[in-house]
């Protein structure tokens, strides 16, 4: 069933991408990682559905926020980036998962694997963990093309001290920060191993990002000896738009 | 002959569709391939989505697991590639505790 | 529910050109699939024309491109609503490939490298109606678009051409290809709007 979500803010996050805070009236809750189907109808009633997870943790305010990333082909991000002004109204299904999802039960270490757009669901998770409390202990790695990519990042930035039960690790492929150790680049077993929980404290992983991330970090992952069935994935398809 | 084109998603992106017939998410449930036996959850299934309907296939061999297709009021699931699914139906599709 | 969103209009073009009911007029060439894109190398490629068990006619790339060739352009309509117009292909006439094949199965199915069938009577394959295409816009045709080879029968939807094309099938029943089955309409006339069995 399709609810109707109001646009009440909205705040962009990198040059192409955006968070937009809707309110929805009969919203009935959500789990970190899961996400909504928005459809958009034009005036002579062609529309289009798309998927967006949500990037906000659980509240009981009715509020969900979703950050959408602009592709270059897109047909329904160029409009969602671009275009939505605060009061629009936009129809939503969801929230829709079960498997790929973080409860705020859980309480084994959690290693979060991020390929771009992919840190959205993930930091979903991480703000359940911090608002929910709790004694999971996350791990973040977050593979960008450039630091100008990076989602969330003052909010990562203040999660970067001591007291914080989350640890960020950052590679980038295209261009690094000055004086970064680590050459651009993609990720390989080398920096998995040296940034993800070792296996045999037992983490459940979440790998999320464009399709081909996704396969590569998971093999990876379960290379170090992470059983399959520990590592949960979400694949946003070849250009990270999940459809 | 396949591809490594990785110009799939996975069973997380026809959650939605899905949640029109199944009442229980189906992104949890274990099912086995017909065709080789794997045993696997269904949100790891290859989806290929951009056609005239969805189509499920087995991570493993890429038979097909399941077809979808909107025809008009009806929806048309064909589900000879999966030998079973085993949904948790304590879990609501919204949201939990 | 149903509302509308303000200011979207996806991506489409205005026209003023005839599309068959309730098309969508696009400008790019979408990539729909029904599952991983193969790659034939073309020292692997063939192309079969069966009936029953009987192979009638077999070419290898190279005997293939050895057949008569014609350069050709269409307006394809897809059953997901989007129309492209005025495409420009090279192929062989299936007349070219048939001229040598005597049967009376009226229904041919068409097979791909992969999985995927499609039926249509034999008639709509004659008399200059379709081709096994290999060039798109003066180029290879590429992987993701059907090639090496693909069928091409435009005057019906667009899941009836074939990509990835391997052979045709004879019969003397009829049966539902991969979408046919699934509930698509067994012929698929886009001028009649043949979306779904049941279609008039």
């Amino acid at each position: 069933m399709w609810r109707v979500g109001t646009v009440v803010a909205f705040h962009d996050e990198t040059a192409t991408a955006r968070t937009i805070t809707l309110e929805v009236p009969d919203w009935p809750g959500h789990i970190a990682g899961q996400h909504v189907d928005v459809r958009l109808t034009a005036s002579d009633g062609y529309s289009a559905v798309r998927s967006y997870s949500i990037a906000s943790a659980p509240n009981s305010e009715g509020r969900v926020e979703l950050t959408v990333e602009r592709l270059p082909n897109g047909e329904v991000s160029p409009y969602l980036t671009q275009e939505v002004a605060v009061s629009d109204r936009l129809e939503l299904r969801g929230p829709i998962g079960g498997w790929f999802v973080w409860r705020t039960q859980q309480t084994e270490p959690i290693q979060l694997v991020a390929g771009g757009s992919g840190i959205v669901p993930l930091m979903a998770m991480i703000r359940s963990r911090i608002s929910a409390g709790g004694t999971a202990p996350l791990r973040l790695l977050y593979s960008v093309r450039e630091p100008g990519a990076i989602f969330y990042r003052a909010e990562l930035q203040a999660l970067s001290n001591k007291d914080n039960p989350v640890t960020v690790t950052y590679a980038y492929t295209r261009a690094t920060p000055k004086d970064w150790p680590r050459p651009p680049g993609r990720i390989d077993a080398a920096l998995i191993a040296n940034a993800t929980w070792p296996s045999n404290v037992g983490p459940t992983c979440y790998v999320c990002g464009p399709t081909s991330f996704v396969e590569t970090a998971a093999g990876f992952l379960a290379g170090l000896g992470n059983s399959p069935d520990k590592i949960r994935t979400e694949r946003f398809g070849p250009t990270g738009d999940r459809k | 002959m396949s591809s490594t084109a990785y110009d799939y998603v996975d069973g997380n992106a026809a959650a939605g569709e899905l949640s029109r017939i199944f009442a229980t998410d189906v992104t949890a449930a274990e099912g086995q391939c017909a065709h080789c036996g794997a045993i696997k959850r269904f949100a790891e299934a290859h989806l290929y989505m951009q056609g005239p309907g969805i189509v499920a296939r087995c991570a493993v061999c890429e038979n097909v697991l399941l077809r979808l297709a909107k025809v008009r009021q009806r929806v048309s699931l064909d589900m000879r590639g999966i030998t079973y699914l085993k949904l948790d139906t304590s879990q609501s599709l919204e949201s939990s505790g | 529910m149903g509302i509308t969103s303000r200011g979207f209009s996806g991506r489409r073009s205005a026209t003023d050109v005839k599309l068959p009911p309730g098309q969508y007029l696009t400008t790019d060439f979408p990539v729909l699939s029904a599952g991983p894109t193969p790659h034939v190398p073309l020292d692997r490629w063939e192309f079969t024309i069966n009936e029953g068990t009987d192979v009638l006619r077999r070419w290898d790339w190279k005997s293939f491109r050895d057949l008569p060739t014609e350069k050709f352009t269409a307006d394809l309509h897809c059953v997901t609503r989007w129309s492209k117009l005025g495409t420009s292909w090279e192929g062989v006439s299936l007349d070219t490939m048939f001229a040598d094949v005597k049967t009376d199965a009226p229904y041919a199915l068409v097979h791909s490298y992969g999985d995927y069938t499609t039926n249509l009577p034999l008639d709509d394959l004659m008399n200059k109606q379709a081709w096994i295409a290999f060039r798109f816009d003066d180029e290879d045709l590429p992987p993701e678009h059907g090639g090496p080879a693909r069928l091409l029968v435009p005057h019906l939807y667009l899941w009836k051409s074939a990509k990835w094309v391997r052979g045709i099938t004879l019969m003397h029943e009829d049966e539902p290809g991969f979408w046919e089955s699934l509930g698509y309409h067994n012929y698929g006339d886009p001028w009649r709007e043949q979306r779904y069995s049941g279609d008039e």
